[in-house]
């Protein structure tokens, strides 16, 4: 049995395997950063930090349907003093830890970004692309190229960390966008960020279920448009990826891979197969390989291009 | 599985306390004692509530009227809708063939009340027996007497039963009986002397958690007490993985996600 090798390096880290969890999803403690690392997880990243706490949207924020996830959660977090204090000796929790930072304007993200730089973060993403909080992401007109750029620039003067943007899947021309992030020193880009918004309506209740009526969609969903965008993210920027959207097995984690990822963010795979999901998506991605003689994850990236 | 509330019409409502309504729905939930749902009220907010009756198709959840969500509930009337979704969580595991002791602190009691139903349907009456322990500030907040009548009452100003908190009691009992294992729902703080007090006296122990729920099934990371997701991984725990968890007792989190001082 040939040795498998799961390793990546991205932008200079290195990683035991490509599986990342993506921002949103149980990053909230230092706790359950190590316990998702403890199930396998290759880097791990927190729940998205801005300068003041906020309390996010009333419940139900989070609900599933057939094909995933829609959640408008409101971006709840204690704020970056107190966030500060919590994630201390990020060394304990055994991977990468990423950082991301959210603001309604560029000092903001510079703030928060300044506020946590005492802490051994091993990168900083900067979603640009919530679809359903006021004064933040796409309600904030941050995605645009000439925001986007701004934003991103902003951020490189005050950290040597790694960038990592993360884009919506919603803009059509998420190239340009990508672009513009290359050229204002971003490390790489994380795409893609939940889709839409989307709604479901309770039609016994006749009202839509989340609080705030429209949220992101994540999961299966998502999963062919997030590999699209990776796809002719590839080709259009030299900078690596991290691929995000619907990936709960190792093929899935394969075909993002082979689309362009050099890593993969999982989120909604949590809930469709337990925080355990990271383990178990690379066994399957080992077992893949095996079979079809491939030895390391770099032997994949961007398969499927012509 | 679609984690997503469903409509259910409330067909009778009952009088527990004057603070405490129980509301019934027709329902067939396969619900394990100890497990919570997640009560919609659309527009307004959900939250997540035990079941505390289950009988023949109907399952009633009691409410202290607290803040503004549960007064909306309380201002419901039979033929109102709900939203419900659930059951979630990891129930109580049931120790069948000794001594038990049931403890509920306050509403925390609604926690424990389809657990009592359940102990004293199964349990080997040759072998065990099950005793009810309920604590609360003053005689008008007790609910279930006439549910649960053996029950023994605790109240903090003496107005019924036994005058002093639920650990004291239970430290009464322990001087003429043995509990082979204590399960317990209520403020947290009396949970963590109840597991002090079960630890010193090799008796096996299991608590129900409370924190901020959000999700409901372990995405969120809102519910966090020490790498435990008390929506998913509880909110049940036993005295071993209470004995890991560090922020047991106390530190919760806000609905920020900060951690906090109890």
């Amino acid at each position: 049995m040939s040795e498998i090798n799961l390793s990546v390096n991205l932008c200079g880290i290195q990683l035991t395997n490509p599986t990342i969890l993506a921002s949103g999803i149980l990053g909230t403690t230092k706790a359950l950063l190590k316990r998702v690392a403890e199930n396998g997880a290759g880097a791990v990243t927190i729940k998205s930090i801005s300068v003041e706490s906020r309390e996010g949207h009333k419940n139900p924020t989070v609900i599933t349907f057939e094909a995933g996830m829609l959640n408008a959660v409101g971006y709840s977090n204690p704020g970056v003093d107190v966030a500060a204090r919590e994630f201390t000796n990020l060394q304990d929790v055994g991977v990468p830890v990423i950082a991301s930072v959210i603001g309604t304007q560029k000092e903001d993200f510079v703030r928060v970004v300044e506020g946590l730089s005492f802490q051994k973060f091993s990168a900083i993403e900067i979603p640009l692309s919530c679809p359903h909080t006021p004064g933040f992401g796409l309600l904030a007109g941050q995605g645009t190229p000439q925001a986007t750029f701004d934003i991103t620039s902003a951020v490189r003067k005050v950290t040597k960390l790694p960038i990592f943007v993360k884009l919506s899947p919603n803009i059509p021309e998420i190239c340009t966008i990508a672009k513009a992030a290359e050229d204002a020193g971003a490390d790489a880009i994380t795409a893609v960020n939940s889709m839409g918004p989307g709604m479901i309506i309770n039609i016994e209740a006749q009202k839509p279920i989340l609080s705030f009526k429209v949220g992101g969609v994540t999961g299966d969903a998502l999963r062919p448009i997030a590999v699209r965008c990776v796809y002719d993210l590839y080709k259009a920027i030299k900078i690596p990826i991290i691929g995000v959207g619907g990936i709960s097995t190792g093929r899935h984690a394969i075909e993002m891979i082979m689309a362009g990822a050099s890593a993969v963010g999982i989120g909604t795979g949590v809930y469709s197969r337990g925080i355990d999901v990271f383990r178990k998506v690379c066994e399957e991605i080992s077992q893949w390989m095996q079979e079809n003689g491939f030895d390391s994850i770099k032997s994949i990236i961007g398969a499927a291009h012509d | 599985m679609i984690e997503q509330p469903m409509m259910v019409k409330i067909c009778d409502i009952q009088e527990e306390s004057p603070g405490v309504k129980t509301f019934f729905f027709k329902l067939n939930l396969n619900f394990e004692p100890g497990q919570f749902v997640m009560v919609w009220i659309p527009l307004l907010d959900e939250k997540p509530f035990t079941i505390s009756y289950i009988q023949k198709g109907h399952v009633g959840i009691s409410v202290l009227k607290r803040g503004v969500f549960t007064n909306a509930i309380h201002s419901k009337k039979i033929g109102d809708m709900l939203g419900i979704r659930g059951p979630y969580g990891r129930g109580f595991s049931l120790k069948l063939d000794s001594n038990s002791c049931v403890v509920g602190g306050g509403i925390g009691m609604a926690s424990l009340a389809t657990l009592v139903d359940r102990l004293n349907l199964v349990v080997d009456k040759q072998r065990g027996h099950v005793t009810v322990i309920q604590g609360a500030r003053t005689a008008a907040e007790i609910i279930y007497q006439k549910r649960f009548r053996d029950m023994k009452l605790c109240t903090e100003d003496g107005t019924a039963g036994f005058r002093g908190t639920t650990v004291d009691l239970i430290k009464d009992l322990l001087k003429k009986q043995r509990f082979r294992k204590v399960y317990t729902c209520g403020p947290e703080k009396m949970l963590y002397k109840v597991v002090e007090l079960c630890g010193e006296h090799g008796i096996e122990c299991e608590v129900s958690l409370e924190r901020y729920i959000k999700c409901g099934f372990g995405v969120c990371g809102q519910c966090d007490c020490s790498g435990q997701r008390v929506c998913i991984d509880g909110p049940i725990f036993n005295i071993q993985e209470l004995s890991r968890m560090e922020d047991f007792g106390k530190i919760t989190i806000t609905k920020t996600g900060a951690r906090v001082m109890q």
